[in-house]
């Protein structure tokens, strides 16, 4: 069991240095896609005991969410809005992949030393969730575009997600139910947005948005 | 078998069976291409061909452009000499044999530059520029993998880490060492050897100068080097020392026979990315061997 779980967070740890090393936002956008799903099959695995319909449900609620739902929404901004979809990085594609390496090599190194419980010091869930988080990071600080910056938001939120998944005995993913509802209401209200910054700027360089004034 | 023999039956492996990669690489090419192409012994007839005819020197030229492709080619095959073939072994193994063979690549590549800029062609300067700035990652990728093996398996020799299993990281160092044998050997990504534009080539604008004997030379030595990435590629990724000798011999040669028509795939359906992308590709190659030794050190290599 550890062993499979330990090789989908590796996945999703791969699966983070692709977001940061891709040029194209629908390569992004599929990345963030492949990634939910991987996460939304990770409860699955935990479980040792019979399989809660609770938690199936909540399985299902992320896969469609984050692998479908969330996705689409933001490839269909992506053709209605008509955006370039090469991604404009303030900060490099080498340097972002690097920082990423470096981040994630960091926290599996450094986990070691976090007083954690024994039966989740030999999974990779924390180190996984502190190098999604780091991603997502860079990916907000070093694109350009909105709709990039919103996929970095839902890498940020994939590693929240990762700690939740370290007390999925006793509170089964509520406080991560909360945090997915937010998200895409977070996306909703976005994909509206960036319809508007497209309109009255021509453009999604959220640069632009600093020299608004009243 | 007598060590006379098993040495001379390397021998003939490693620079008898090199120029055949070239050719299925070309015959893969041609078949998804739905072309017939040209035959896959193609290299031995232009190899024969070339050793025939005499070479033009140009009157700058120093020594220097003759010693260039002599010094690459024994380069490589020193380094060929030292890789372990499966079964068959290597002609010397010691202790950090691999930084040796890692070196004499690099001093390949020296000469190579050197007799591509003794004519004073600019064009011939800017590919050995760039091959040279390649190789800067492509070897941080190798000695990246070449770590990893050795922290695996616990062994300073190429023949002991080759023939041990590359454990759970094996994925990521078969596909690192994939990218770094596509740039090293100028394969498609980063080079196109079918290009004719001189602005844009790499390892052929760089012997644009060299004819008969010696662009034979350089063409042998390009196709040795192929099979020994291939080579070593399959030895990292499949545990041949634990198998009996006919099946890890059989398996060395399905492996190589499977990267060769690999490549070809690659260039049959990939087009060579832009100049400002390769670094990208590159630093992906070395941040794979990274994880590779990432994984041989958590997943409790010896």
């Amino acid at each position: 069991m550890t062993g499979l779980l330990n090789v989908l967070v590796g996945v999703v740890m791969g699966l983070n240095l692709v977001a940061l090393a891709g040029g194209r936002l629908p390569l992004l956008i599929r990345t963030v896609a492949v990634q939910g799903v991987v996460l939304g099959l990770m409860p699955l695995i935990l479980e040792h005991g019979a399989l809660d319909w609770k938690l199936a449900a909540v399985a299902v609620a992320t896969v469609a969410g984050k692998g479908l739902l969330i996705p689409s929404l933001l490839l269909r901004a992506l053709r209605v809005a008509r955006i370039d979809r090469e991604v404009e990085p303030l900060l490099g594609f080498v340097p972002s992949l690097l920082l990423g390496a470096l981040g994630t090599l960091a926290a599996v190194g450094l986990t070691e030393f976090l007083p954690l419980r024994p039966e989740h010091a030999a999974t990779l869930l924390v180190p996984g969730a502190l190098a999604s988080v780091l991603t997502g990071f860079i990916l907000l600080a070093g694109r350009v575009k909105a709709l990039s910056q919103v996929c970095g938001y839902l890498v940020l939120e994939n590693g929240i997600y990762l700690f939740g998944l370290l007390l999925l005995g006793s509170t089964p993913l509520l406080v991560e139910s909360g945090i997915l509802l937010d998200v895409t209401v977070g996306v909703f209200v976005i994909g509206i947005i960036v319809d508007r910054i497209q309109r009255t700027f021509d453009s999604l360089d959220t640069r632009r948005l600093t020299v608004l004034r009243e | 078998m007598s060590e006379i023999g098993l040495a001379l039956l390397r021998a003939a492996v490693w620079l008898g069976l090199a120029p055949l990669l070239p050719g299925l690489i070309n015959k893969v090419k041609a078949w998804v291409a739905g072309r017939c192409g040209p035959p896959v012994l193609q290299l031995y007839y232009d190899l024969a061909r070339l050793w025939r005819k005499g070479a033009v020197l140009s009157t700058l030229a120093s020594p220097g452009f003759v010693f260039g492709p002599a010094v690459a080619w024994l380069a490589v095959a020193a380094a060929a000499a030292l890789m372990p073939l499966g079964p068959l072994g290597a002609v010397a193994g010691f202790r950090g044999d691999v930084v040796l063979v890692i070196y004499l690549l690099a001093l390949a590549r020296f000469a190579t530059a050197w007799g591509a800029m003794e004519t004073g062609s600019a064009f011939e300067g800017m590919g050995a520029a760039r091959e040279v700035s390649f190789a800067v990652l492509a070897e941080a990728a190798v000695i990246t993998g070449v770590l990893a093996l050795c922290v695996q398996s616990g062994r300073l020799t190429l023949a002991g880490m080759l023939g041990e299993s590359a454990g759970p990281g094996a994925a990521l160092l078969g596909a690192g060492l994939f990218i770094v044998l596509l740039a090293e050997n100028c394969r498609v990504p980063f080079d196109d050897p079918n290009t004719h534009l001189e602005l844009t080539m790499v390892h052929e604008v760089m012997v644009l100068d060299h004819s008969g004997p010696l662009l034979a030379a350089v063409l042998h030595g390009a196709a040795v080097k192929l099979l020994f990435f291939a080579v070593l590629l399959v030895q990292a990724v499949l545990p041949l020392g634990h198998w009996p000798a006919g099946t890890a011999l059989a398996a060395l040669a399905a492996g190589v026979l499977v990267v060769t028509v690999g490549v070809g795939l690659v260039e049959a359906l990939l087009a060579r990315v832009a100049f400002r992308r390769v670094p990208l590709l590159l630093t992906s190659a070395w941040v794979l061997c990274v994880f590779a030794l990432l994984v041989a050190w958590k997943g409790g290599g010896r």
